[in-house]
């Protein structure tokens, strides 16, 4: 088969494709995972400034980051959790870079997740969502459209005394996705791509354990799901190539078919 | 008695702000022995340990037998005020703005006879207790204080020079998260101050004390974490002209040493929390401070540095944590040098083990929260430098005084 990739191009500058972003800007208020204090924690994104047309540097503006591999939105490699560790090729740096483009399929739960931020998906829940738009093709993202960026950021964490409550998967879900659906990952709009109190599940975080076990990816913090159709979404996902890196910060856009309606 | 501080009108905004001025600070080497008293609320003064002469001004021989053992050592502080003046011109431009100026003679019990700045209510010819004070040079004076605690005292305006009361001044408690933090603005409020602004960083995680810092009076939140330049320069753009005092409650205590952690993630969080949000906050705060410095009755007067007393000898158990600290006196000591130019106190707390989750396993004697923000304002009050609030502080500046090797090795135990 022949690819006319101008023709993408065009499209892409005419609108006939539409280009969304995903992504959440990377500032310093955004919230980060949090563990129980006495653990090593990801570092919230950070800026300082290296000059600003100044007596530091009298023409440039420039900023020093600092930020941990799991801070804003970003990707999680296999290598991230135990249960993928001695996989081949499972870090930033490895993964075959045809992985970092792939279809999405996107599941909308925002309804059930704004009655309760407890939400856990099932089999059944997807299986409704299949019967009316067909089966999740192989190697799909599955991207949770759960409407979570849009909380004020108390509630987008969702802390209280018995730890985070946000929407997530069921660990019964997750393995089904990989095992019957070959799924290429699992994204989402939380700061993981568990459920809040996942770590009460057997496994204990069931996105990360099956996910990562399989050399499957993920996605969190994630935005703009709403824009996207069921179906027919072209995620492009690329993690920076850090060196050993179990994830990373990156930009992530959608290609929708769909012209400038 | 002593006239009542009023609350000071709102600034008119068309108005000068009045520049930051000193009295004359040079002293000598051996004067500085009073330096390091008022800089502690002690009163000391030479004694010869050869002929027991207590001896004032400082030197460098006893005037009496020529003997060079003349250490200092706390005296009696009680004297008569047996003679007072009043400055009313003088070409110094610091006292050119606050005369009429009163000063005298005061003959200690202890022998010598001390020319003193005088507080409102000593009288010639009474009793009299004499204290040493760092002025705007941050240099040792002395002043003349009624014998007996007097009404509003504490608002005579020539010791107010000398001291930092937070009455009817603004603070800033960086971090309201801590239980330091907590205590801190409730003592501030307790003590009069006008507004206590408390930092709170990433409002989205909840925290036990959050309703009770509410409800303190003249608490109002904002947003500041100490780890952020962004954040820090934005609340000192906004409201760093109001700000009078800063005491940094920013904390972060773990355990462990420098040889037996795994790995830097620690060491680099203390110190980008304690070390960096120092210079954060003294670059955003610093020069506004310095500017006002003589800027009415709410003049800025102090940054408060709290500072585990591990600071001045490491303890291998928290070992990490005491080198970040070591970092941030020193820090302190720069930050004092160039605030002084405003007549800005820096002030350093050491205290021992606080009694709060990080040092849970530390027995007691313990420092409650509370105690060491009492002790933060009576400092401030006092206007003292350097503040040990504990038994373990104590002990440790003590010890620390006679053999640095011996508490070293002692440490390690």
């Amino acid at each position: 088969m022949t690819v006319d990739l101008m023709a993408f191009a065009r499209a892409v500058a005419n609108g006939d494709i539409r280009v969304i972003d995903l992504t959440q800007t990377l500032s310093q208020e955004f919230p980060t995972i949090v563990l129980p204090p006495e653990l090593g924690q990801c570092a919230p994104f950070r800026m300082e400034e290296v000059s600003r047309y100044d007596e530091r540097g009298p023409a440039w503006y420039w900023n020093n980051i600092s930020l941990g591999e799991h801070t804003g939105t970003h990707f999680d490699a296999p290598i991230h959790w135990i249960s993928g560790k001695d996989l081949p090729n499972n870090a930033v740096d490895t993964i075959d870079v045809a992985q970092f483009i792939a279809p999405a399929a996107v599941i909308d739960c925002s309804k059930e997740c704004a009655a309760d931020p407890d939400f856990a998906l099932t089999i059944p829940f997807v299986e409704q969502w299949e019967a009316r738009h067909g089966k999740i093709e192989p190697r799909s993202w599955v991207l949770l459209h759960t409407d979570w960026s849009k909380q004020p950021y108390t509630d987008y964490a969702g802390l209280r005394d018995d730890g985070a409550h946000t929407p997530g998967p069921e660990p019964a879900v997750v393995k089904w996705f990989v095992e019957q659906r070959d799924v290429h990952g699992f994204g989402t709009e939380t700061i993981g791509t568990d459920f809040g109190q996942g770590q009460h599940f057997n496994p204990p975080y069931p996105a990360h354990f099956y996910m990562h076990g399989k050399g499957r990816f993920g996605l969190q913090c994630l935005t703009n799901l709403d824009l996207l159709p069921p179906k027919g979404a072209v995620i492009i996902a690329a993690p920076l190539k850090i060196k050993q890196g179990s994830g990373s910060p990156l930009r992530v856009l959608a290609l929708v078919a769909g012209g400038n309606a | 008695m002593t006239e009542p501080l009023v609350r000071p009108r709102r600034k008119n905004p068309l108005k000068r702000t009045r520049l930051p001025l000193r009295p004359q600070g040079v002293r000598s080497r051996t004067a500085h022995g009073l330096t390091a008293a008022a800089a502690e609320g002690r009163f000391a003064l030479q004694i010869c340990l050869d002929c027991d002469t207590v001896i004032y001004p400082p030197r460098d021989a006893c005037p009496s037998c020529l003997s060079a053992r003349i250490p200092f050592r706390e005296v009696a502080r009680g004297g008569t005020l047996i003679a007072e003046t009043a400055v009313r011109t003088t070409t110094d431009p610091y006292f050119r703005e606050r005369t009429p100026w009163r000063v005298g003679t005061v003959k200690l019990d202890v022998g010598p006879v001390v020319v003193a700045h005088l507080h409102g209510d000593a009288v010639e010819g009474g009793r009299v207790r004499l204290e040493l004070k760092l002025d705007k040079s941050g240099s040792a004076v002395a002043i003349a204080l009624p014998e007996k605690d007097t009404e509003n005292m504490a608002d005579d305006p020539h010791l107010r020079e000398m001291t930092c009361d937070p009455k009817f001044r603004r603070v800033l408690i960086t971090d309201g998260r801590t239980g330091v933090g907590q205590a801190m603005a409730k003592a501030f409020s307790d003590a009069g101050a006008a507004i206590v602004f408390v930092g709170l960083a990433d409002p989205w995680k909840p925290f036990a004390g959050m309703a009770g810092l509410r409800k303190i009076e003249r608490v109002e939140i904002v947003p500041l974490d100490v780890t952020d330049t962004e954040s820090v320069t934005e609340l000192a753009e906004q409201n760093g002209a109001r700000i009078d005092i800063v005491v940094n409650t920013a904390e972060h205590i773990r355990a462990g040493g420098v040889v037996d952690r795994h790995g830097l993630t620690i060491a680099r969080e203390e110190i980008d929390v304690r070390y960096l949000g120092l210079l954060r906050l003294a670059q955003a705060f610093g020069p506004i401070l310095r500017f006002r410095g003589a800027d009415g009755v709410n003049s800025a007067a102090a940054f408060v540095n709290l500072l585990s007393v591990h600071a001045l000898m490491n303890w291998p158990a928290y070992g990490g944590y005491c080198a970040t600290e070591a970092a941030c006196l020193s820090a302190a000591q720069c930050m004092r040098a160039e605030l002084r130019p405003g007549g800005v106190k820096v002030v350093t707390v050491f205290f021992g083990p606080l009694d709060i989750d990080w040092f849970q396993t530390v027995p007691p004697p313990k420092v409650t929260p509370a105690a060491l923000a009492d002790a933060v304002v009576r400092a401030l009050q006092r206007g003292l430098e350097d503040v040990f609030v504990g038994d373990v502080a104590e002990d440790i500046r003590q010890r620390l005084a006679v053999n640095p090797k011996a508490l070293e090795r002692e440490m390690a135990n």
